[in-house]
């Protein structure tokens, strides 16, 4: 990689957006759960449920501060390290992040103060209404930002305009009910919610396997299981909705996925494993499944999919249209009003591309200059990286499978084996904890790495949109970014460790008081002794979150 | 779509001028006394229980109030899509810096008490501090600058491109002046911040915090008046040339700009905004007043008025710019060539005009539940 500002603005973003990433879908997912648990509190009265709202919402917390600050480098890193693309297509762009901050951070923001504060001050339903309305903000603010980048990918509604020499929105409503934005929506928000379910069910495991806090981990493994088996499913299913849209929008990020150098004959085979080579231009050891694709992508079996050689030919003949619109602008910026009619409709027919135009100033600052040679090195620009995205994908969608079965198996054990759980499941649990970050990070670069070399498909490349900064400023903020987030990442990690390992500590004596009434009752309408030993089955010990140490604060 | 013809461009670049000020001041409003405290935390808190206590007078709150400087940031990029492109990135190392601050805060919120340890809690006490402080005074810094005109120009394009190295981007903004602009921001929240704890602790803390509250005040007068002198008589302002097209496209190039006269001529053009400087100076009075007579709710009430005052006098001295250039007048962001297109400041109209009577409302619901004194009983296990 070249050390210009360019790429260097791109590994800073990557850097930042991926970290912040790594917050967000435990927030989406956990504030929906903690919602869920405390809905069942204010509906039973049990006080176990208000001790796993508390304690889940405590780690919720810890998550989310982490979530909010490394969220304001992303609400100003676009003017910051992207001040031509905020110029261009600010217009648009800027929209759904000014209302994702009316709509749904300032919802999210202003109640998280009172979930943790408003225990005492507020009625149980009004902190349940409290509790809601975070888990609502939350997802709110995941829509926005999707709707924001899904216009990136399918760029919507919107026109040049030369006066302003900008991207101008033409139509709201394309903007925010475009397709790709809202199968991202859906996709990115249940993968959240599995992420934040493989977490408390591997925390809840790791309590089981200790023998502590057994009421809390099994109640949660029921929440986490059903809850995470649903999104689990949903993540697949608006995945292969993404995929649709893909197909008709983004053809070229599509045929990368799926390493598909020439156009197949309909349906199209699904290349299960290979090894892309981008110079050969050829998949090696590819392991195809037939017709999978042009299902997948078309859901037909006659329409083709375009595969890149024909794509990179589409992308040549864009740029010689997108060189007439160049050349039209040029006249109409120096005559305005007195443009010529001609010269005016010529820029209409050809504006739409008009970036494919803007590729060559990676080359040469005037494209009309641009000789054969830039025009077929730009046209071939538009290839991304081939291989990254097909493995990125094929880990990521391996995942979602796995998250399936995962969930299938919890939620069949905790629904119809009566909570007992063999103690390789529990630990093959806490295993896979990292794994829904890992499938989310892949998401996201499989989605913007797979978009490149564009920042928005097909209006503007990558290359032209950074700001006017040195090389040393970038080093200079990337150093700190880096050494900064480490040290939170450490910090926050520590934490979250502490708490897990401290377990649930608020409510310790009510919650094991009811807990002992509780199965007293039912040992009593079983017509059992209640005060017969509970050393039933192994794995299943009853009760007690009071008996072993862990229970209290340890320091 | 037809529907925005309801409105004419001119307007509605006039109303989201205003508006970028209402969220300014509501994030001066909010936040400010949030920025105050964690200045005034190591001054006036001696014990933990009392650091806990301030902490906790903006413990629940302080997370909604920074959503107005979210907000404002995704406001600008959407109303004022050049003044986000020029600004930020013009800014860029302070800006980094900004932000590094802004990250500091809510983690040591979050994680302060989460351990006993007293190092600890220390090291995120002076985290808080800074996290408070730094951005109290850059944000004045910035208001100097943009005040001062700022070295950059547009090309043809409308690429913005600035001029200097890259040490220049930091330690360029620390001029004179606009150090001074700092510190009358950051006294000016020092100020509020101390307002807002006598209204909310009691005790020897809360007279700390209005004994210093006094002094920050007098501070803030002095410094915004010599501000006001510093303009009359050592610093250029920027007027449009020629006539001045208010409906026209969003293209700064296409107006001439030049760089000389003062920015107070325009209290004689509009005699009316001495009302804006005059609210400062009478708030910051009544203030100072309130807190040395130690009343409560009134005090925060003039502090909010200074704090409108000052910031409005800004925006009413510049307008119609919003970023002059020094270094090609002509390339200056004015209210008349710097904003979104007619169909995006109508569309973000309309749901401002929905949204934020939505949050005022539910955010005065939040105030009132929390109302009250923190105290020694309330800093509890689930708290800062």
């Amino acid at each position: 990689m070249e050390l210009n500002v360019v790429e260097l603005s791109r590994l800073q973003f990557a850097l930042t957006a991926m970290y912040h990433f790594l917050f967000v879908p435990l927030t989406l997912g956990l504030s929906i759960l903690v919602a869920i648990m405390e809905t069942v509190y204010v509906m039973t009265n049990r006080p176990i449920w208000r001790q796993m709202t508390k304690f889940w919402g405590l780690l919720f917390g810890i998550n989310f501060a982490l979530g909010v600050a490394t969220g304001i480098t992303m609400e100003f890193q676009f003017g910051m390290n992207w001040s031509y693309y905020s110029h261009y297509v600010g217009d648009i762009f800027g929209a759904p992040l000014a209302l994702e901050g009316m709509m749904a951070f300032f919802l999210e923001a202003t109640f998280v103060g009172l979930f943790f504060f408003g225990w005492d001050k507020l009625s149980k339903l009004a902190h349940l209404a409290v509790a809601w309305l975070v888990a609502i903000g939350s997802n709110f603010s995941a829509l926005w930002i999707l709707i924001a980048n899904g216009w990136m990918q399918n760029p919507v509604g919107a026109e040049f305009n030369p006066e302003t020499m900008r991207m101008e929105m033409t139509n709201f409503f394309d903007v925010i009910f475009n397709t790709v934005a809202q199968a991202k929506f859906v996709h990115t928000v249940s993968a959240g919610y599995v992420t934040a379910s493989v977490f408390m069910l591997g925390v809840s495991a790791w309590y089981l396997l200790k023998g502590r806090h057994i009421e809390l981990a099994r109640r949660s493994i029921a929440v986490a299981s059903a809850f995470g088996l649903a999104s689990a499913l949903s993540v697949v299913v608006l995945g292969d909705e993404s995929g649709y849209s893909a197909s008709h929008t983004q053809k070229m990020k599509l045929a990368a996925i799926e390493a598909m150098w020439d156009t197949h004959p309909a349906p199209a085979p699904f290349t299960a494993i290979g090894f892309p080579n981008r110079e050969a231009r050829e998949t090696h050891y590819a392991v195809e499944i037939p017709w999978v694709m042009g299902l997948i992508g078309t859901r037909s079996l006659t329409e083709e999919i375009p595969g890149i050689n024909q794509l990179v030919e589409e992308a040549e003949v864009n740029i010689r249209s997108g060189l007439i619109a160049y050349d039209a602008l040029m006249t109409i910026r120096t005559e305005r009003d007195e443009t010529p009619a001609d010269i005016r409709a010529k820029f209409e027919a050809h504006s739409d591309n008009l970036g494919f135009a803007l590729l060559l100033k990676r080359y040469v600052d005037d494209p009309r200059d641009a000789t054969e040679q830039q025009i077929a090195q730009a046209a071939d620009d538009t290839v991304p990286g081939v291989a990254p995205v097909f493995w990125a994908f094929r880990i990521m969608v391996g995942l979602g499978f796995t998250f399936i079965a995962v969930m299938l198996y919890f939620f069949y054990r905790a629904s119809f084996r009566g909570m007992q759980f063999p103690r390789w499941a529990l630990r093959g649990a806490v295993a896979i904890i990292p794994a829904p970050w890992i499938a989310a990070e892949l998401g996201w670069f499989v989605s913007e790495y797979g978009r490149q070399p564009w920042t928005v498909d097909g209006v503007l490349p990558t290359a032209l949109s950074a700001s006017h900064l040195s090389v040393m400023d970038l080093l200079i903020t990337l150093a700190g970014f880096t050494a900064f987030y480490s040290v939170l990442f450490v910090i926050e990690m520590a934490l979250m460790l502490k708490y897990i390992r401290k377990g649930p500590f608020e409510d310790v004596e009510e919650t094991d008081a009811w807990t002992i009434r509780h199965e007293h009752r039912l040992r009593t309408h079983d017509g059992k002794d209640p005060f017969a030993s509970d050393a039933a089955e192994p794995g299943s010990a009853p009760l007690s979150n009071a008996r072993h140490p862990g229970a209290t604060p340890a320091e | 779509m037809i529907l925005s013809d309801l409105i004419e461009l001119e307007t509605l670049r006039v109303i989201w001028w205003a508006l970028m000020g209402v969220l300014l001041i509501a994030f001066a409003l909010t936040d400010g006394f949030d920025m105050g405290v964690g200045t005034l935390l190591p001054f006036v808190a001696k014990t933990d229980v009392e650091r806990r206590i301030v902490i906790n007078t903006v413990g629940p709150v302080w997370e909604g109030n920074q959503v107005w400087f979210i907000l404002g940031g995704g406001a600008i990029f959407a109303a004022w899509p050049p003044l986000y492109a020029a600004s930020f990135s013009g800014f860029y190392l302070a800006m980094f810096a900004l932000l590094a601050a802004l990250i500091l805060r809510p983690v040591a919120f979050k994680y302060r008490s989460k351990r006993e340890s007293t190092a600890w809690r220390a090291g995120w006490d002076r985290a808080l501090f800074v996290g408070s402080s730094v951005p109290a005074l850059l944000f004045g810094v910035a208001v100097g600058n943009v005040l001062l005109g700022v070295p950059f120009y547009l090309t043809d394009d409308l690429m913005p491109m600035y001029e200097g190295n890259f040490a220049m981007k930091f330690l360029g903004l620390l001029r004179p002046f606009a150090l001074l602009a700092g510190v009358v921001s950051l006294s000016m929240l020092v100020m509020h911040g101390a307002a807002w704890l006598s209204l909310k602790a009691e005790g020897p803390l809360a007279a700390r915090a209005r004994a210093i509250g006094t002094y920050a005040g007098m501070i803030a007068a002095a410094t915004y008046a010599l501000a006001g002198l510093w303009l009359a008589v050592g610093i250029d302002g920027f007027a449009i040339q020629g006539e001045v097209v208010r409906d026209g496209p969003s293209n700064p190039l296409y107006s001439t700009v030049i760089h000389g006269g003062s920015w107070l001529s325009a209290y004689s053009d509009r005699p009316w905004i001495a009302i804006a400087p005059l609210m400062g100076f009478v708030g910051i009075a009544l203030a100072v007043l309130g807190l040395r007579a130690g009343r409560e709710v009134s005090t925060l009430l003039w502090s909010k008025l200074a704090i409108t005052g000052i910031i409005s006098s800004v925006g009413l001295t510049m307008f119609p710019f919003i970023l002059p250039s020094t270094v090609r007048p002509d390339s200056s962001l004015t209210v008349w060539d710097a904003s979104s297109s007619h169909l995006t400041l109508f569309v973000m109209l309309v749901a401002g005009a929905i949204f934020l009577p939505i949050i005022m409302a539910y955010t005065a619901w939040v105030y009132k539940v929390l109302w009250g004194k923190v105290t020694e009983d309330d800093v509890s296990e689930q708290s800062y």
